[in-house]
């Protein structure tokens, strides 16, 4: 009961912590309900099989568990083969992270494989997965989970890209997306 | 003062766009921060960092040695060097033998601080800064104002007069427009560069390891698109442990910007494969430029505890008036100060440390706990024995330093102000003293110094006792405030003595970094204080009870003066400043507030050192309240008043502005009496507040306590 509450506490925290900067925190039970919602969103926002309107997504291990092929059907431009002129020219990257720490709104993944970092950099829109069960309280708690000697490149997110470099005024999105769409599953193993 | 550099801080006076932007910023920042660092400890945090850094930097050689063990196991190159030219032949060497033509490069101060892009430039390879900021200095061919928004000097209508110009045309002046537009125009050059160059905010040694941070995400495209990727990182970003990284990680994002964490942080430990499948080329440039001689200083250690927030900058309000270019072209603010004295020059810093007023808010927010008003004293210090102090601060301190000299001159100074003194006020002086009276009043000198007077108070013959040590403003210029001060200790039943061979408290030389001066007026004050055996020794201005406590001993430690070292200390167990006594009193029953006063609202002012050096800020509120008094905070209540000493007579230019803000913080409180613990402030804000015509009453808290008690 208390680790469901303290689970609870944390999903919490996160989403107020996340949404503060501008992110966009979804949560849902299933995988399945997952695959329902990406799809919903990838629709949304015109994703089609044409320059400028892709979306690509890196290997996230929770396609290997539903059926990618509702995926593909219901959005012909999804991409699974990333290159890096599909993703510069893609309005959504889409990839799955390992952590995320509730304090600050902030996932973290293990971004060795350059296509996860070029996803989430890239396109206007980053929608990223993350297991409920991988919500850890702070930095401190990350950092004893990563191991730099296997992970030549660790990538903390927290909201879209931003700058206040012209008079201080915060502008969303530069270099990187202007949105940033996190769902919390329930259902998903923890991928570390 | 060199006529180039006061004209380079009028340029920046008169810029309303810099005044404006810094101005609103300051405000902002002080706000986000405290609410960033909400429910943290943060004198805990800034304490392990502290250590932290403080341990690497005893230990640079081993710590960048065994870096490049763990990093060139992972295939990771690693240069190691202390000469800023081989670090640039290096990387033009590298491009080079590459085939490179175009380099993108992330924010990186330590690129700046050996001005990397011109010496690729020469060579005909192109250098592009994707920082939003640095790409707008980069296009307009300046140098970086703040270390952390480089471009804060900047309207959005130069920045578009910048991009019309330089890029393309068409451009209008609103914000979204315009980031957008640079990214636009960024993103291909992003794609195509041959070379990434990048900074690193920490390199850990056990793992080999960078981090950087960044909001843009210029670094992740820097790291990630070109096929070679060069960091460029000082020395001072070494830390041993990787667990380590989260203390700094938790202050930085926090200290520079107010947030809780930056968009994106990047922890690379080796080469992950390009986007063709091949290994990143990854280069990682450790370089010394005098940082390891920095850490054998056993002063200037201390400075190399630094993460490069730029929170001294945010908070200083001389910086907030002026901006960076007037401190030079990398480096800037407090720590910049510091800084440029060490990757410069020493000479290099001889104008700007003169910039600082001494407030001490940038040590208050420092989270690498570094004492940087005292380590600009210190370049003072050194400055002062390199070249030797100016002629005419050299004839103030040969009479300050004599006593008797001085006292018959303020005497005859109090005769000569007859014919501009009017109701304890000097409104105008004449000519080349007229600045001084330009935006404040000044107070007549004293007819009769407290000195005097003192004797003529009929005091009760107590056996507890206390010495009281006026200052120069209390003797001279405001008796009243020591005559108040008598009559409330009376009341509690301690007799007050003002021994005579008291003299200058030595503040004036050592923030001259006069220090030899300053060490003999603290000998000459102990000899007198300790004469005779009292309990305690009050004074009624902070900047005296700092001295007297602290600077003392500071001072004639700095000059070798050890066998006068005991009695130093033996003075300062015994000194107070006056509000903490009266509050001790108080709780002892010693003291009682009048019943049925007539009371009003107050407001208060924070005088530095009171706040800042004495902790003492609440004790005079509270006292206040208990009086019946009802305080009404100003804005920024703790922001400095611009006096700082002798600063308002060196650069009135700047320390005027700061009192107008002041001024206007008082006047929007809207309570009648203002208090105040210092009696510097009391006349640089009573003289300013005079000059406005303004009726609100500005009292030092010993004079409203002193009607209070009974």
């Amino acid at each position: 009961m208390n680790a469901i509450l303290e689970s609870s506490a944390l999903v919490e925290q996160f989403k107020t912590r996340a949404e503060a900067v501008s992110a966009q925190v979804e949560r849902v039970a299933t995988k399945g309900q997952a695959l329902d919602l990406i799809i919903r969103l990838l629709q949304q926002e015109g994703v089609e099989d044409k320059p400028h309107c892709y979306a690509v997504s890196a290997a996230c291990p929770l396609w290997d568990q539903v059926d990618k092929n509702n995926l593909v059907a219901a959005v012909p431009g999804l991409k699974f083969a990333v290159t890096r002129e599909l993703a510069a020219d893609a309005k959504v990257g889409i990839s799955q992270m390992e952590w995320a720490l509730a304090n600050t709104g902030t996932l973290v993944q293990s971004a060795d494989e350059v296509d996860k970092r070029l996803v989430s950099t890239l396109p206007l829109l980053h929608i990223a997965l993350v297991s409920t069960a991988a919500l850890l309280p702070d930095l401190p708690a990350v950092l004893s989970r990563v191991d730099p000697r296997k992970a030549a490149y660790i990538s903390f997110i927290t909201g879209p890209s931003r700058t206040a470099d012209i008079e201080r005024v915060l502008t969303i999105g530069v270099h990187g997306p202007e949105r940033l769409i996190i769902i919390l599953v329930d259902d998903l193993e923890v991928a570390a | 003062m060199n006529q180039d550099f006061k004209q380079s801080i009028l340029d920046a006076l008169s810029n309303p766009n810099l005044t404006g932007a810094l101005g609103n910023f300051s405000v902002a920042y002080r706000a986000g921060r405290a609410k960033a660092y909400e429910g943290i400890d943060f004198e805990a945090l800034r304490t392990q960092i502290a250590e932290v850094k403080s341990s690497a930097s005893s230990h640079f050689d081993e710590l960048a040695e065994q870096f490049t063990k763990a990093a060139e196991a992972r295939g990771t190159k690693v240069f190691r060097t202390s000469d800023p030219k081989a670090v640039k032949d290096y990387i033009l060497k590298l491009a080079q033998e590459r085939g490179v033509k175009s380099i993108v490069k992330s924010k990186s101060m330590a690129t700046e601080e050996i001005h990397l892009n011109k010496h690729l430039e020469k060579a005909g390879i192109e250098v592009q800064e994707t920082d939003l900021g640095e790409w707008i200095i980069q296009l307009a061919g300046q140098t970086p104002s703040h270390m952390v928004m480089p471009a804060i000097h900047m309207t959005k209508e130069e920045v578009t007069e910048v991009f019309n110009e330089k890029v393309e045309e068409g451009q209008k002046p609103d914000i979204p427009k315009l980031v957008k537009f640079a990214r636009g125009k960024l993103r291909p050059m992003f794609l195509n560069a041959d070379m990434g160059i990048s900074g690193a905010n920490i390199a850990v040694a056990e793992t080999g390891s960078i981090v950087i941070v960044t909001n843009e995400g210029n670094a992740r495209l820097v790291s990630t698109l070109p096929k070679i990727h060069v960091a460029l990182v000082g020395y001072e970003k070494l830390i041993e442990h990787f667990k380590d990284i989260a203390p700094i990680l938790t202050a930085l994002p926090k200290s520079a910007t107010a947030q809780l964490l930056t968009s994106y942080v990047s922890i690379i430990s080796g080469p992950a494969p390009n986007t063709d499948g091949t290994p990143k080329e990854l280069h990682i440039i450790l370089m010394d430029n005098r940082r390891t001689e920095m850490s054998h200083d056993p002063r200037f250690k201390e400075a190399l505890q630094c993460i490069r927030c730029a929170s001294c900058l945010n908070v200083c309000p001389v910086f907030r008036l002026v901006g960076g270019h007037v401190f030079g072209k990398v480096y800037t603010g407090g720590i910049g100060t510091i800084l440029t004295a060490w990757f410069d020059a020493l000479k290099a810093s001889d104008e700007i440390q003169s910039l600082c007023i001494q407030c001490g808010s940038c040590r208050d927010v420092c989270p690498g706990k570094i004492d940087i008003p005292e380590l600009i004293l210190e370049l003072r210090r050194r400055l002062a024995v390199e070249q030797g102090q100016p002629m005419i601060q050299k004839a103030i301190f040969s009479v300050v330093n004599n006593r008797t000299l001085f006292h018959t001159m303020m005497r005859a100074a109090s005769i000569g102000q007859k014919p501009f003194a009017k109701d304890g006020f000097i409104r105008h002086l004449p000519m080349f003293l007229s600045n001084m009276t330009e935006n404040r009043s000044l107070p007549a000198i004293a007819d009769e110094p407290f000195r005097d007077r003192i004797k003529k108070i009929k005091q009760p013959k107590c056996t507890e006792k206390a010495a009281f040590f006026g200052g120069c403003l209390v003797d001279f210029a405001y008796p009243e405030m020591g005559e108040a001060v008598v009559r409330v200790l009376n009341k509690a039943g301690i007799e007050v003595t003002f021994p005579e061979g008291q003299t200058c408290c030595g503040a004036p030389a050592r923030y001259s970094g006069a220090y030899e001066v300053a060490a003999q007026n603290g000998a000459d004050n102990i000899k007198a204080l300790l004469e005779e055996n009292v309990k305690y020794v009050i004074s009624a201005c902070p900047t005296c009870t700092v001295a007297l406590k602290q600077d003392f001993i500071a001072n004639l430690e700095a000059v070798g003066r050890t066998a006068d070292l005991p009695a130093a200390r033996q003075l300062a167990e015994k000194v107070m400043d006056f509000s903490t006594l009266v509050n001790q009193l108080v709780e002892e029953g010693r003291l009682h507030f009048k019943a049925g006063l007539e009371t009003s609202k107050f407001t208060y002012h924070d005088s530095c050192h009171f706040k800042r050096t004495l902790h003492a800020d609440q004790t005079p509120r509270k006292l206040m309240k208990q009086a019946g008094y009802e305080l009404v905070e100003m804005d920024e209540c703790d922001m400095c008043c611009g006096m700082g000493g002798s600063y308002t007579l060196k650069l009135p230019e700047i320390s005027a502005p700061i009192l107008q803000r002041k001024l206007v913080n008082i006047e929007k409180a809207g309570a009648p009496l203002l208090l105040i613990d210092c009696p510097g402030c009391v006349m640089q804000i009573r003289g300013g507040l005079d000059k406005r015509g303004s009726k609100i009453k500005v009292e030092h808290t010993a004079q409203r306590l002193a009607e209070s008690l009974e």
